[in-house]
């Protein structure tokens, strides 16, 4: 097990620059998950840190060595594919003995190996399988047991659940939390699932556009984004995000006044990008807020509410209201927001303003 | 809506493949079928004396010692033409897989040997190899090396491997390099992430997964090796100095041609076609099925 570093990563493919300087320190038996967008850069940092791409600069720091120029096979990593890259003409007890065969381990220490991993993972009854003959849930498996035999000191998991089916990815993103109580090895995690990200993180990294513009724990991602592009990317249905200005005691969007929780660090006259959660809006006839209601998607848990803010012309926003809610297109109803709900952001830089 | 076009003419689907098998009668089956006549016969040099003698000319063919070193010299003839395209094929192609720049010259010219005839690539090695004139034979020669395959039947039978396997490479070097193309990029990085050099990622992962590919051109190059290779031979060296580089296929001409022993020439065009058949059945059979994993 060991500490993982990165600092200052860029890397540029020709001109095109997709990773802007990222840095970030992994405790030793922390599960980061690097969240994104397709394009953000997320899989190549994985791969940067895997030794399968060369930054253009900065370094990558594994226990406490800088392993720039250190080739993958040395780097003491595993890694888990999208596809799973699992040797098609190996069997699946070849398949995990493969990297320590290399290694030149003796046979017995390697068979032991082998067996402690199936065992973990209940594969015994699979060994003698090519990867052909199994399902997309085994083969993820025997990936898994592939990076595990080799008790590395960093997994590094890149997009494992995607090519699972809806059910089998949240039984394996279960095991995979287990098996990571179980291990406490160092794991990088990438995925667009947020889902899997929020379940299965210690620690954050949401990545846009090759910029790392949040990292910190799930929950804290989740109240206090530090960028109109976390707010809106985490949490389902989105975060409404609506333009505003800001005014004395509170903020101003299309004619109606919302308080905020801090209004005297703020300046009054800002332009700013307002945001509040669906579920943080609640039924209240003395509500300040107006909505015209576009859409009712009842959910039966809950009901979530489309419609304009204000008026016809208003901003779109959405409402996530517990319970079957009786409302029809077309009709009004009132609600309210509370202030410590309501996060403002510049509208220029997209940076939170606290 | 199904609509069928139906052909009441009995005649017309007869005609449209009339061409085909015009083709395929007059030049497999008339010959084929004179072959195997012919081979039960023995027959003086003029065709006047006909002597039906059911399997004589098999027997005498397959006893006769000289026949025998044919097969022998045909076998180390097929395999050093199957080990030497394919194993160059195999290198070039490995090579041409990696991002080099200029890939794509690369591989054009690599193919370009296969548009060329049998017989011009085999001057153009005859030239290149020519005792007197050839400007490799200088350089072998200033070596030290006393060259003169016109003399030296193990020199002949270099030659010849030489230019039969340049013109099969380009062919081979295709297959292999779509082979290599259809290995998961991530299954090579897992290797390597699991510790194994290039060497150890080649011998033990892309080796094996190109086993259907290597498979299926090791019979395709055997055939070549046995029947195609008829004009480079007879261009550079017809099968001498000697018999050092007489193949069967070209000893069927020899003795049929050249002998006048139709009966025992016929008799081995036979058994050549039984091994072609043979070899077909072979790669049917088990390319699909025996090399997968």
């Amino acid at each position: 097990m060991a500490q993982v570093e990165l600092r200052a990563i860029k890397k540029s493919f020709g001109d095109v620059a997709v990773i802007h300087g990222v840095d970030c320190p992994i405790a030793d038996g922390e599960f980061v998950v690097i969240l994104g967008p397709s394009g953000c850069g997320k899989s190549t940092l994985l791969r940067i840190v895997a030794g399968l791409e060369t930054q253009s600069s900065g370094d990558v720091v594994i226990g406490g060595k800088v392993v720039n120029t250190v080739e993958p096979k040395d780097r003491n990593i595993a890694m888990v594919f999208q596809n799973y890259a699992l040797y098609p003409h190996m069997s699946v007890r070849e398949n995990m003995a493969y990297g320590l065969k290399v290694r030149g381990l003796p046979k017995p220490e390697i068979e032991a190996a082998v067996a402690r991993a199936a065992k973990i993972l209940e594969l015994e009854k699979l060994l003698d399988r090519r990867p052909r003959q199994l399902s997309g849930g085994q083969r993820q498996r025997v990936a898994m047991g592939r990076a595990i035999v080799r008790n590395p000191e960093v997994f590094l998991f890149d997009e494992p659940l995607s090519n699972l089916d809806a059910k089998l990815r949240v039984q394996m993103r279960i095991e995979l939390k287990q098996l990571h109580s179980q291990l406490k090895t160092t794991s990088i995690y990438v995925t667009h699932d947020q889902v899997e990200a929020m379940t299965l993180a210690d620690r954050l990294i949401v990545m846009n556009g090759g910029r790392a513009e949040h990292i910190g724990a799930p929950l804290d991602v989740y109240a206090r984004p530090a960028t109109t592009f976390v707010a809106g990317f985490i949490g389902a249905p989105a975060m409404n995000l609506v333009p505003g200005t800001l005014v004395a005691g509170g903020v101003a969007i299309d004619g109606t006044k919302l308080g905020v929780a801090h209004p005297a660090k703020t300046v009054t006259g800002a332009d700013v990008t307002v945001g509040f959660r669906p579920e943080t809006l609640h039924l209240d006839p003395a509500g300040p807020v107006a909505l015209l209601v576009t859409l009712v998607g009842a959910l039966g848990a809950d009901t979530l509410v489309h419609g304009r803010m204000g008026g016809p012309q208003g901003p779109t926003i959405t409402a996530r209201l517990p319970g079957v809610v009786k409302v029809r297109e077309g009709e009004r109803m009132v609600l309210r927001v509370a202030p410590e709900d309501i996060h403002l952001f510049d509208r220029a830089t997209g940076r939170r303003i606290d | 809506m199904h609509k069928r076009v139906i052909f009441n003419d009995k005649l017309l689907p007869y005609l449209l493949l009339a061409p085909q098998i015009a083709v395929t009668v007059v030049f497999f089956f008339l010959p084929a079928g004179q072959a195997v006549l012919y081979s039960l016969y023995i027959q003086d040099a003029f065709g006047h004396d006909w002597q039906f003698v059911w399997f004589e000319n098999f027997e005498v063919v397959l006893t006769d010692r000289d026949y025998l070193d044919t097969v022998w010299r045909t076998i180390l003839f097929s395999g050093a033409v199957t080990f030497v395209s394919m194993g160059s094929a195999l290198i070039l192609a490995v090579m041409a897989d990696k991002h080099i720049r200029g890939a794509t010259v690369y591989k054009t010219l690599i193919v370009w040997p296969y548009a060329v005839a049998p017989a011009v690539a085999a001057v153009l090695w005859y030239f290149i190899f020519h005792p007197s004139i050839g400007f490799a034979s200088k350089g072998l020669v200033a070596l030290g090396v006393n060259w003169d395959w016109k003399l030296d039947g193990g020199q002949a039978m270099a030659i010849v491997v030489l230019a039969a396997s340049w013109k099969q490479v380009s062919y081979n070097f295709l297959f292999f390099l779509a082979g290599l193309q259809s290995i998961p990029k991530s299954v090579l990085e897992a290797a390597s992430i699991d510790g194994a050099g290039s060497t150890r990622r080649f011998w033990t992962i892309v080796f094996p997964l190109l086993s259907p590919t290597t498979f299926f051109l090791l019979v395709v190059n055997v055939v070549y090796a046995f029947f195609d290779t008829f004009g480079t031979i007879h261009a550079l060296t017809q099968g001498g100095p000697g018999k050092a580089t007489e193949t069967l296929i070209y000893k069927v001409y020899s003795d049929g041609v050249q002998n006048l022993d139709l009966g025992s020439s016929s008799a081995q065009s036979v058994i050549l076609m039984l091994i072609v058949v043979a070899l077909t059945a072979i790669q049917f059979r088990y390319v699909e099925r025996k090399v997968h994993y």
